[in-house]
């Protein structure tokens, strides 16, 4: 039996660069988490401290807790309003899961009609319905606010779920995804008796699965981290979402890095659960049994 | 059961190509009829006409006499097997075939009835709980026939059900499809491009061609007389499993016989009974047409004169069992098949002659589609004869 090949130093050397390599670029990536969670963890007064010992000189894992409660209290009452941390977390999970929720249906039941039902100018119309994708938000916003306020769904949850709900991308999404489905099951349904709506939620949906989660995660995540309609849409701070609230602790009350710093740890949490558990319908691609394989 | 009517259908994408024309044609009540043609004739295109896939745009179809141009596939009382099979693959073997009964509301123990039944019948009884992915080809195929037949519908329709299938498992299901319909006795129209699934299957055939641009209907018979007397070259040439041989040539008159002759000095009499069609062919080009099995080694008593030989030189030969198929090249050049009884000391590479078989000889006008000058003016539908034994090809 040959002897297994001695490795080179030249290759034992290449290897231990690239490792190396490795190691600084996961470093960049980690010491700023790191180095947030550190800030979570000391006193406003201490923060400065931090810079030269590296490590905070007393732990205020109660921190965590205050933002809760509103801190900054006890830093000299400059409290105007009370920050309801607890009430952003509501109102971020409560729109963005209603905006996914509505976004999953209308592309699907869109993408149904874009790539199942044949009628007259029906590609024309999807290009230009796609063609609004390449309008920059920025400059919809004014036009959107201007409408939002005209229906009176000005600072209330209609007006932070409605607007959103509608989607060129996910239609064009789901719609390509619903392409891959073979034309012969819809066509297998309506001989069995089904008509589109019988199709479209027995046949297509069910196939459409995975393609309806990865949009799901997708809307989920933007509407969640979602900062400038938010912003301009809402006025009282009962509306606000979580990242105008993280906001709220620098303005509100001059600066509470500590607090800012341990409330948005905690609002990168979901998404990251969220992520963990779906993650393998981001990269799993359908498997349509019944079709040759 | 029903009645099937086609009546000058056409079909016309985007107002310009044409992929069905002038077909016409009555399904009789438990009739079993095979659309068979090459890709693009027209026949998928047809029989999604019939199932509502596609509109219509010319003519008309009806069912049991009712037109159903415009009714809806669902209220069209059909049954359609896919050649991807469609089965919903997130459904267990059992819902997909219930799936039909299921969305008209028929009542759960009937359901359950008809599915068993039907899955017993096809032996998939032990898989009705299992996915579509986790069954073979010839499984999933058996499904599909199970979720048409539980809905016991008028018509079956099939399209191209066995091109997935290996080439083992195809003759098997064939035979079944067969039983099947000798069992249920449902109308069928059943779409292949395979001759011989065509063959083995139809009490009908109907031979479409692509060739003149247009998907059409070239013949409508039974499949021996589809296979022995073709209506034109494009059908003696699609039919049976070795392709038939042809031989440009004259029709001259000498001797006060008719000759069919070739530049290069072959000299073929032709049997009295075909001389008054080809007397308006003498002296013009034609193609001559017989399948390899009209040749033999031994005169036929019929035709045992001198001029029904034919002289030939083996090039090489394929033994096929039963037969051996011939290779030969005629003394002017032109390569022709021989198929004739086995025997070990078939001589290749030698000077033969052949004797040919002249009720299995057609004479067609010239060009692809060339009508056959014998044959043409058969009756189209003329009852079965029995299996005649030269007919092996």
């Amino acid at each position: 039996m040959p002897a297994p090949a001695k490795p080179t130093s030249a290759s034992v050397f290449a290897r231990t660069a690239l490792f190396i390599a490795l190691v600084l670029i996961g470093i960049t990536f980690v010491v700023p988490f790191v180095w947030q969670v550190l800030i979570s963890l000391s006193t406003r007064t201490e923060v400065d401290l931090l810079t030269r010992l590296g490590f905070p000189p007393s732990l205020q894992p109660e921190n965590y807790a205050r933002v809760f409660t509103g801190g900054g209290v006890e830093d000299g009452g400059q409290l105007a309003q009370r920050v309801d941390f607890a009430r952003y977390f509501f109102n971020s999970f409560f729109v963005a899961g209603w905006v996914t929720l509505l976004q999953v249906i209308t592309s699907a039941m869109a993408a149904y009609a874009f790539s199942r039902v044949r009628w007259p100018g029906r590609d024309k119309v999807f290009l230009l319905y796609l063609g609004t994708m390449m309008i920059p938000g920025v400059v919809l916003m004014v036009p959107n606010f201007v409408i939002i306020l005209g229906l009176g769904m000005f600072d209330n949850y209609t007006g932070l779920v409605i607007p959103a709900a509608f989607s060129a991308f996910g239609t064009f999404l789901l719609r390509q995804f619903m392409l891959t489905i073979p034309s012969s099951l819809d066509e297998a349904a309506s001989i069995d008796g089904a008509g589109h709506w019988r199709i479209f939620t027995e046949v297509i949906l069910p196939l459409a699965r995975p393609g309806l989660i990865v949009l799901a995660i997708f809307t989920f995540l933007g509407n969640y981290n979602s900062f400038f309609w938010p912003l301009i849409i809402t006025q009282s701070p009962n509306m606000r979402t979580l990242p105008i609230g993280l906001m709220a602790f620098d303005s509100s009350y001059g600066r509470e890095t500590p607090l800012i710093m341990a409330a948005s740890l905690m609002a990168m949490i979901p998404p990251i659960i969220l992520f963990l558990f779906l993650q393998k319908y981001l990269v799993k691609g359908i498997q349509l049994g019944a079709v040759k394989g | 059961m029903a009645q099937v009517r086609l009546t000058d259908v056409a079909k016309v994408y985007d107002g310009k190509v044409r992929a069905v024309e002038d077909f016409s044609l009555t399904i009789d009540h438990g009739e079993f009829v095979v659309f068979v043609g090459p890709s693009g004739c027209g026949k998928s295109t047809t029989l999604r006409m019939i199932a509502g896939l596609e509109e219509i745009t010319e003519g008309t179809i009806e069912i049991d006499g009712k037109v159903v141009n415009d009714v809806h596939p669902k209220n069209r009382d059909i049954a359609m097997v896919f050649q991807n099979y469609a089965l919903y693959p997130h459904m267990s073997v059992f819902k997909n075939m219930a799936f039909g009964l299921t969305l008209r509301k028929l009542p759960r123990e009937e359901i359950q009835q008809r599915v068993g039944e039907a899955a017993q019948m096809l032996g998939i009884d032990d898989l009705l709980h299992r996915k579509p992915k986790a069954l073979s080809g010839g499984q999933r195929q058996r499904v599909a026939l199970g979720r048409a037949i539980v809905r016991e519908p008028k018509v079956f329709l099939f399209d191209e059900p066995l091109s997935n299938l290996d080439a083992k498992l195809r003759v098997t299901t064939r035979t079944e499809i067969k039983k099947l319909h000798q069992r249920l006795k449902t109308t069928t129209i059943y779409v292949t491009h395979d001759q011989e699934e065509a063959m083995t299957l139809g009490d009908r055939i109907v031979v479409m061609s692509a060739g003149r641009g247009v998907g059409r209907v070239e013949q409508v018979d039974t499949p021996l007389n589809v296979y022995r007397y073709p209506v034109n070259r494009f059908v003696g040439a699609f039919l049976g499993r070795t392709p038939m041989n042809f031989l440009p040539g004259r029709i001259e008159r000498a001797d006060s016989r008719l000759w069919f002759t070739r530049p290069g000095g072959l000299r073929l009499l032709m049997p009295e009974a075909y001389e008054e069609k080809l007397h308006p062919y003498v002296n013009q080009e034609v193609n001559l047409g017989f399948r390899p099995s009209a040749l033999a080694e031994h005169p036929f008593p019929k035709y045992s004169e001198a001029g029904y030989t034919l002289p030939v030189h083996t090039v090489l030969i394929e033994p096929l069992g039963k037969n051996i198929d011939v290779s030969c090249r005629m003394q002017d050049g032109a390569d022709i098949l021989a198929r004739i009884d086995a025997r070990d000391d078939f001589p290749v590479n030698a000077d033969i002659t052949f004797y040919l078989d002249m009720d299995h000889v057609h004479v067609f006008e010239p060009g692809g589609f060339g009508i056959n000058i014998i044959h043409a003016d058969r009756e189209a539908i003329a009852p079965a004869q029995p299996q005649h034994a030269a007919a092996g090809a």
